[in-house]
């Protein structure tokens, strides 16, 4: 009985803190943005007003807003496919030939993922600089330019965002996917190679089925966390300019935030939510495959 | 004889397209991050010119005037002080929490693994607003009782917040490992007399070691990285800043003046510190990418 007693003590004294802290800090503001998406409520007005939905039907005619979701749906989209593609291609060539300074190759394609994405966007800024920028510098070499080209103007500054945002993310999926690649065993493509199964067929037969699970898995939280970092790249780089070219749903949200409209801006929180949740669904759906063991 | 050559050739052409590409790829990360440590030392005046143009010298002025007039040596102890006492908390919450939650049936153990494993889709940039208000509204309660608000533009309040949000991923992480420990370990203990929390303390935590400083790794870089929590809940204008935020402040600021040298010295003292840090560990990290590949 005793014993049951210190055992019980024990177990809050260990389970409460983190829950508390977990419960304070991240359950009670989840079901805040769902709870002030319904209300109205200002910088200045401390009284909140229940509104129903109709910070949701102003955001229907929002077009900012509207313009922030489909650059945010094009980020995902684009980034998603872009690194993938290229970190898994990289990761299966360099776990299936012995390459020399393969380790300096794996150090180096890790860098950008340790570094703040204000770090990222400060040596960005210095790439697309329009006067003598590095990148214009380089074009400059091949043709002469009139006007210096405005990486982050109006037109192009949804490339320059997709460019810094894969830079950032391909070296690490790629060090991911060498790992869990690695985990094949090689006799399975010696079979196939007796069997006459050339590189690219290994690759779509043998090594993307294997690891698919971790595939699955690993694209998932990509795309939650390619919503997020959208918007640390949006915030650090242009603040969704110019113009709200370059403006994503979660920058949207703070800027409303620090308008000081409070409830409307947790309605844009709603949304990401739901988006993001259903995103990770359907992919979830879409990617299902039988699992394979070797 | 003649389509052995002929393969041979195809094998060779192969390998040489690999190294060209790696070495493209490589050169593309590693070139800007050099870029940014040469136009470090550089002098103001040199930045109108050509952008690959060597330093005309180290001019080490760019790194004082960052230091001092940009205020980012106070910055960077402000980083230091939040990021080690966030990974302290971290550690000190999540390590019993885990622990519990992985090892013992008790009621209510489903209910909260299930709520960890949901916060785990729950990202940090979801609810900043929300975290700002309750602050924003625990100050204002604050001043009315005692007179003096605290929780906003608190580093100590930064600190728990990075550390309490970071708590889904960490006890995943931890529980995982926990787990796969046999359970005779405890109960040696537990005959030689060891209570729960000295078997927890003594034998337990010791062996997961190798997790622990995965855990320590991957959360140093977030919480050092991070500056969205931290620009809102540190708003006021003359109060602590992080030094991604102080980072942000100077690149903007840098707009106007055109203090490229200082800006870029400062750039360089953000990333010093993690540069350093991942020559040291690369191993480490790199090996941890397995179990650190849910991370978003």
């Amino acid at each position: 009985m005793n014993k049951n007693k210190g055992f019980r003590r024990f177990l809050i004294l260990c389970v409460a803190p983190a829950s508390i802290f977990f419960f304070l800090f991240m359950i009670v503001p989840t079901f805040q943005v769902f709870r002030m998406s319904f209300f109205e409520k200002g910088a200045y007005t401390p009284q909140e007003t229940f509104v129903g939905f109709r910070n949701f039907q102003m955001l229907l005619q929002d077009t900012k807003f509207i313009r922030s979701m489909q650059n945010m749906i094009l980020l995902v989209v684009v980034v998603t496919i872009i690194t993938f593609a290229f970190a898994l291609v990289f990761a299966g060539i360099l776990t299936r030939e012995t390459i020399r300074g393969q380790n300096f190759f794996r150090i180096i394609f890790y860098i950008p993922n340790i570094l703040s994405v204000v770090v990222i966007s400060g040596i960005f800024s210095a790439i697309y600089k329009p006067e003598n920028g590095m990148l214009n510098s380089i074009i400059g070499l091949f043709h002469k330019m009139q006007d210096p080209i405005l990486w982050k103007g109006e037109s192009l500054v949804m490339v320059s965002i997709i460019i810094a945002m894969i830079w950032q993310a391909i070296g690490y999926y790629m060090v991911m996917y060498m790992a869990s690649m690695s985990s094949v065993p090689v006799s399975v493509y010696e079979s196939a190679g007796l069997d006459g199964a050339g590189r690219i067929t290994q690759f779509f037969q043998i090594t993307l089925p294997l690891i698919w699970t971790n595939i699955r898995t690993t694209l998932t939280f990509f795309i939650i966390s390619t919503i997020n970092m959208a918007f640390l790249f949006v915030k650090a780089m242009t603040s969704g300019g110019p113009n709200g070219a370059s403006d994503v749903t979660l920058n949207y949200m703070y800027s409303q935030k620090d308008a000081g409209l409070y409830g409307y801006s947790m309605a844009i929180g709603v949304v990401i939510f739901l988006f993001s949740f259903a995103l990770s669904a359907l992919v979830n759906r879409v990617t299902e495959r039988e699992t394979l063991e070797f | 004889m003649k389509s052995r050559k002929h393969a041979d050739s195809g094998e060779t052409l192969y390998r040489i397209f690999i190294y060209v590409a790696l070495i493209t790829l490589a050169i593309l990360i590693i070139v800007p991050v050099a870029w940014v440590f040469m136009a470090s030392v550089k002098q103001n005046s040199e930045f109108y010119g050509n952008p690959w143009a060597l330093p005309a010298g180290f001019y080490w002025q760019n790194f004082v005037d960052a230091w001092n007039t940009a205020k980012m040596g106070e910055y960077m102890l402000n980083s230091v002080f939040v990021t080690a006492l966030a990974l302290i908390l971290l550690l000190l919450l999540a390590l019993p929490a885990a622990y519990c939650l992985s090892r013992f049936q008790f009621r209510g153990r489903k209910f909260l693994n299930t709520c960890f494993m949901a916060g785990l889709f729950i990202n940090v940039n979801y609810i900043v607003v929300p975290i700002f208000l309750l602050l924003r509204d625990g100050d204002m309660w604050l001043k009315n009782v005692l007179g003096t608000s605290f929780l906003l533009n608190n580093l100590v309040v930064l600190a728990i917040v990075y550390a309490s949000t970071a708590l889904p991923f960490t006890i995943y992480l931890l529980s995982g490992y926990f787990a796969t420990l046999p359970h005779d370990y405890e109960e040696a203990a537990y005959i030689d007399g060891a209570g729960y929390g000295k078997a927890m303390w003594k034998i337990i935590f010791p062996m997961a070691k190798p997790s622990i400083i995965t855990i320590i790794l991957f959360n140093f870089l977030s919480f050092w990285n991070e500056y969205i929590i931290s620009m809102t809940l540190m708003s006021s204008a003359s109060g602590a800043k992080t030094l991604p935020v102080g980072l942000l402040n100077l690149m903007q600021a840098q707009q106007s003046a055109a203090q490229y040298g200082t800006m870029y010295a400062g750039l360089v003292l953000v990333m010093l510190p993690t540069l350093i840090l991942y020559i040291c560990v690369q191993g480490k990290l790199t090996q941890g990418m397995t179990v650190g590949g849910l991370k978003g």
